[in-house]
């Protein structure tokens, strides 16, 4: 019964990666890192019901916080990359190569 | 569901190293909040230098009363013999680190103000500064303190992003070619954020194969649990990447060279050292602590990955224009050595003969490189740090002391008799040869002999070669990073004359083991 849960998860977490490798835009990347935290969160929910132990859903409580101290640090980086150059793409960043 | 939830007992006694350093940091934020703003630095140095010295006392305390025996915090953290020695190693680097970082010339005055504008030129006439800087450190090396000692996948988890998000920052606030720094940490915060959540879903496909996130349960479902391989092996991989990328092993080098250069100097020395230590500590626990049932299958993956990564190092460091981004692929290089180590720990008569190179060789390694790139910070011409290495031609002639220096921490990198770097790589490829492990030191022997091309080269360039006219200057240094420069150099040469207190020391560290 769980399966559903846990297929719905790697595919989440697989359109949150492919999403950080093919877009462009700094803030659309950072969502789809959130979206692979989420996915892991659906996983680690599913798996505490499968096992019949509460450890999965306390962790799941540990990773909202960390997302969420994670977005404030991201956000803070990209909106001052975007001040400076009034792009927030990730191509555009290529001072620093080779 | 059978879940009650038990109150959890705590040995505060153990983890005071830690708690002082949390502790400061929160003292540090909350100095931020309430002195006047003259007074802040006055307050924060103090304040850092003496947490870290306290916590590094506490923690000698700790291993002269005795290595415990049992995981503390319900077994959450394991304070044993490896974890004293790399929290001992971690608090002296970051201390030297703060010396360094002391030179507030080094940070940016307003983050908030664009480059080139007014609002920077204001910050800059008021002498303002991000005194910040001092708590996200302490945060950092809380972190790092926790990552290597944390005994289950949670913990690690946590204690990994509490030592990247101030790091992050750091990395943006550089005072001078600010468009390099800002990049740096977009680059480092996108990557690290990425790899992390592998980590993530990793100990996600952990927790659903062995019913717990504690190392020593997974270790223990490893032989009793059928049927759930592909849970195991996909986990076992993704947590190899997320560990793997903080390290800077070869399919996930590319952000080391581009964050080391790019960030303000004294954060790439604490960078190049606390956290490479933190993360092998990290690395050495959770895969044998937690996967060490599963040796067989994941040490060829760990044999590529180191081959790769001590070829990739030391080829495109031959290529490097630039100081910094030689010092990274150097720093890629080492990375791959020290792979040899923890592959090289291995069955218990083994274990400590490796365990205890690996030790040496991280000690040996965070010492010159916080010297290396303290005397990067010295050198500088009118943009500030000259990092194109053809302005370092000459330099030799107009400052020997400096350039002698230079050249002898360059030959540690190398691994030259009667530096540090010749005993951490001797310890290390001795265990790995009488561990059976003799292609990957014939590619390490290798790889270090290309090494030593490209350090030889720059100390060629300082030498024999004429100054530019229009060279870059020796800046008399601070009182700061001269102690910095001279530790560095103090610890090389005394590890590498007379290296047998500290291998007694990595050795008795080693010989306890992990708890489990």
């Amino acid at each position: 019964m769980t399966t559903h849960y846990l297929v719905l998860s790697a595919l989440l977490f697989a359109i949150g990666g492919v999403g950080v490798l093919v877009r462009r835009n700094a803030i659309v990347v950072f969502m789809c890192v959130e979206l692979m935290l989420n996915a892991c969160n659906l996983a680690f929910v599913t798996f505490a019901r499968q096992n019949g132990n509460l450890d999965g859903q306390l962790i799941a409580f540990f990773v909202m916080i960390v997302a969420a101290a994670e977005v404030v640090i991201g956000l803070a980086i990209i909106v001052t990359i975007f001040r400076t150059r009034r792009s927030a793409s990730v191509d555009d960043v290529s001072l620093l190569k080779y | 569901m059978n879940g009650t939830i038990e109150a959890p007992t705590i040995e505060y006694a153990l983890l005071a190293p830690m708690l002082v350093v949390f502790g400061a940091a929160i003292a540090g934020v909350l100095v931020e909040a309430f002195a006047p703003r003259y007074l802040r630095s006055a307050v924060h140095l103090p304040l850092t230098l003496l947490s870290l010295a306290g916590a590094f006392a506490l923690t000698v305390w700790q291993a002269v009363k005795g290595v415990p025996t049992k995981p503390a915090a319900m077994g959450a953290v394991a304070v044993d013999g490896p974890a004293l020695f790399i929290w001992g190693t971690i608090l002296v680097l970051a201390f030297v680190s703060v010396l360094l970082i002391k030179d507030e010339e080094h940070f940016v005055g307003s983050a908030a103000a664009l480059p080139g504008s007014a609002e920077e030129e204001q910050s800059l006439v008021e002498r303002a500064a991000h005194t910040e800087v001092y708590p996200l450190l302490l945060f950092a090396v809380g972190g790092m303190l926790l990552f290597p000692a944390s005994n289950d996948l949670l913990v690690a988890f946590v204690a990994l992003e509490v030592m990247s998000l101030p790091l992050y920052l750091l990395c943006g606030l550089a005072r001078r070619r600010r468009l390099l720094s800002q990049e740096a940490a977009v680059k480092y915060f996108l990557l690290g954020a990425f790899s992390s959540a592998f980590f993530l879903y990793g100990t996600a496909l952990l927790y659903g194969y062995a019913g717990s996130v504690d190392l020593a349960k997974i270790n223990l479902a490893l032989g009793s649990v059928g049927g759930q391989d592909t849970l195991l092996y996909i986990g076992a991989a993704m947590l190899g990447v997320g560990l793997l990328f903080k390290i800077g092993a070869a399919p996930f080098q590319a952000w080391k060279p581009d964050v080391y250069q790019g960030s303000p100097t004294p954060i790439t020395a604490l960078m190049a050292s606390g956290t490479l230590v933190a993360a092998f500590g990290a690395l050495l626990r959770v895969f044998w602590v937690g996967l060490g049932g599963l040796d067989w299958d994941w040490r060829p993956v760990f044999y590529g990955v180191a081959i790769l990564t001590m070829v990739v190092g030391a080829i495109l460091a031959i290529t490097q224009t630039d100081i910094k981004r030689m010092l990274a692929y150097s720093s890629i290089a080492h990375g791959g050595f020290l792979l040899i180590g923890v592959i090289a720990t291995g069955s218990a008569a083994q274990n400590t003969a490796a365990l205890s190179g690996l030790l040496f060789y991280l000690v040996a390694y965070g010492f010159t490189t916080v010297g290396a790139f303290a005397v990067v910070t010295m050198v500088r011409d009118a943009g500030g740090e000259a990092w194109h290495l053809s302005r370092w031609a000459g330099l030799g002639k107009r400052s020997p002391l400096l350039a002698g220096t230079f050249a002898f921490f360059l030959l540690a990198f190398a691994g030259i008799p009667l530096t540090s770097g010749f005993f951490g790589k001797y310890a290390v490829f001795q265990a790995a040869v009488s561990g059976g492990a003799l292609p990957l030191v014939i590619v390490g022997v290798v790889a270090s002999a290309v090494a030593a091309f490209f350090y030889v080269r720059v100390i060629v360039l300082m030498f024999f070669s004429d100054p530019a006219a229009d060279g870059p200057s020796v800046v008399l240094p601070s009182r700061g990073t001269a102690a910095v420069v001279g530790i560095a150099a103090l610890a090389t040469v005394v590890l590498g004359v007379f290296p047998q207190p500290v291998l007694d020391l990595a050795h008795t560290a080693a010989q306890s083991l992990f708890v489990r």
